[in-house]
């Protein structure tokens, strides 16, 4: 096996794309050298992408904040900007593991690896956050909701890879949430994770939502009946109702020793009526 | 497969190695510099055993590789106790026997110090949540956290 360590963008593009083996990509090595060393993967490379200084940096960009693939769970939390503009996704990024786990992992790895219970993907996605994907002929942005396609499988091509994420910025009187079920207090999967999203009017008239569970398909979904269920109400008990039964008819689990899939499917109703309460509260609704 | 040159300051001391490219910081710390004070518990992130701090960021060293030292500076418990001079929190764990078999100690102390560092007036909660990925078989957890809160309060009062 081969270590590179690239030192910027270019280098790291032009190194995966000439790379004839099975390269891949390191970032914070919380899902990878735990296959490397279970031999579930045996690439021929691996590609560090830590010593890329500009995929470090949390930048502000539009209004909205721009996180570098390399950025940690750890560093996420300690930006103030970002905690005050997308707390949902930083309380997301914090459930990934423990404190060591947190100085390492990524949400960038976290939505790569593709797992249908990562923690910070449905936060990401109802925070409509988009991926800038790097390759040979350039960078392309996609819909975090449109980059996993399945367990372990993502949009990307062989040479490609997430050099950042975009959260859009936010407009006033706007809230995000997000909340997992694990039978533990810390350090374990989700067996439903929910993400809400919500932005009011002046009269506290919900004008935009999104919504997003985990762990009850094969991949994180987008649930637009859900939002839709929001939009256009004061968040009141009925339109809670109508949420919670959006998403207990979106969600689409499967049953293991987590959970069965009528427990799954009910928790995800629970959860996304909780998490649209504590999205609205911290909307100033 | 070739051999990676890796310079690193460890405890402070500058270091130098050779690793293999699929080499963990762990087994480095262990088989090469013979600093066995991390131990593998797992191998999987899950226990804490081998926690060591990078740039002092608390991470387990079992998923660091050897390689991405390079150019950093690394803590592990060998660089803890000054000389004969127990830290605070070593000396409380003995008092308040916060250990049996000894296994996660290193550890635990190496990720209390870096909570301390952190936050020197943490809540019991935020003791236990920081340091929830440290597993300990034997003493319940209950004597780890009365001695780092014990010794969070004379740290404190000596700063
Ligand atoms: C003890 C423990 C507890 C955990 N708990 C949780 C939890 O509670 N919730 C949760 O969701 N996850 C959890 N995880 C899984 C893991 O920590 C997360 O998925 C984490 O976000 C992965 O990020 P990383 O930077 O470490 O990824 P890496 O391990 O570096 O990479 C993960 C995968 O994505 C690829 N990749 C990484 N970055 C990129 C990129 N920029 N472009 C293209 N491909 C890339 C890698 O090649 C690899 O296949 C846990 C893991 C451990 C070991
Ligand atoms: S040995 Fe590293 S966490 Fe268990
Ligand atoms: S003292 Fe034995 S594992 Fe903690």
């Amino acid at each position: 096996m081969r270590y590179l360590a690239p030192t910027t963008l270019e280098d790291a593009v032009h190194m995966l794309a000439e790379d004839p083996g099975d390269c891949r990509v390191l970032a914070g090595g919380t899902d990878l050298l735990v296959r490397l060393r279970s031999g579930h993967a045996e690439p021929d490379s691996i590609l560090d992408i830590k010593r890329i200084n500009a995929l470090r940096e949390i930048t502000g960009e539009e209004g909205g904040w721009r996180i570098g693939a390399a950025v940690s769970g750890a560093e996420m939390r300690e930006h103030e900007g970002l905690c005050a503009d997308w707390p949902g996704v930083v309380e997301a990024a914090s459930l990934i593991g423990s404190t060591q786990i947190q100085g390492r992992c990524t949400i960038a790895g976290n939505l790569c690896n593709a797992s249908p219970a990562a923690d910070s993907v449905p936060a990401m996605v109802a925070a409509g956050a988009v991926a800038r994907i790097a390759g040979p002929n350039g960078t392309r942005d996609v819909a975090v909701e449109d980059v996993p396609q399945g367990p372990g499988k993502t949009c990307l091509e062989k040479d490609e890879f997430v050099a950042s994420i975009f959260l859009p910025a936010r407009p006033e009187k706007s809230g995000d949430a997000y909340l997992r079920f694990i039978p533990r207090t810390e350090m374990d999967i989700a067996v439903v994770g929910c993400a809400v999203s919500l932005t009011l009017s002046d009269d506290g008239t919900c004008t935009a939502a999104r919504v997003s569970l985990g762990a009850v398909a094969p991949t994180v979904i987008l649930v637009p009946e859900a939002a839709a269920a929001l939009e256009g109400t004061k968040v009141d008990d009925g339109a809670l109702e109508a949420l919670a039964n959006a998403c207990t008819k979106a969600a689409n689990p499967i049953a293991d020793k987590r959970g069965t899939v009528e427990f799954r499917t009910h928790v995800a109703g629970v959860l996304a009526r909780r998490a649209a309460n504590i999205a609205l509260t911290r909307a100033g609704g | 497969m070739s051999k990676i040159h890796v310079t690193t300051k460890i405890n402070g001391d500058p270091v130098e190695y050779l690793c293999e490219p699929d080499e963990t910081l762990l087994d480095v710390l262990r088989d090469k510099l013979g600093m066995t004070g991390s131990k593998e518990g797992c191998g999987t992130g899950d226990c804490g055993a081998c926690s060591v701090t990078v740039n002092g960021r608390l991470v387990c060293s079992c998923l660091v590789l050897g390689a991405e030292a390079e150019g950093t500076e690394i803590g592990t418990i060998e660089g803890m106790a000054q000389g004969e001079a127990l830290h605070p929190l070593q000396q409380k764990f003995i008092e308040h026997a916060a250990l049996q078999c000894g296994i996660c100690t290193p550890g635990i102390l190496v990720a209390a110090k870096s909570l301390l560092e952190n936050n020197p007036d943490p809540t019991e909660e935020e003791t236990r949540y920081w340091l929830a990925g440290n597993l300990c078989r034997c003493t319940g957890y209950d004597k780890i956290i009365r001695a780092v809160l014990d010794a969070a309060a004379d740290m404190r009062e000596a700063s």
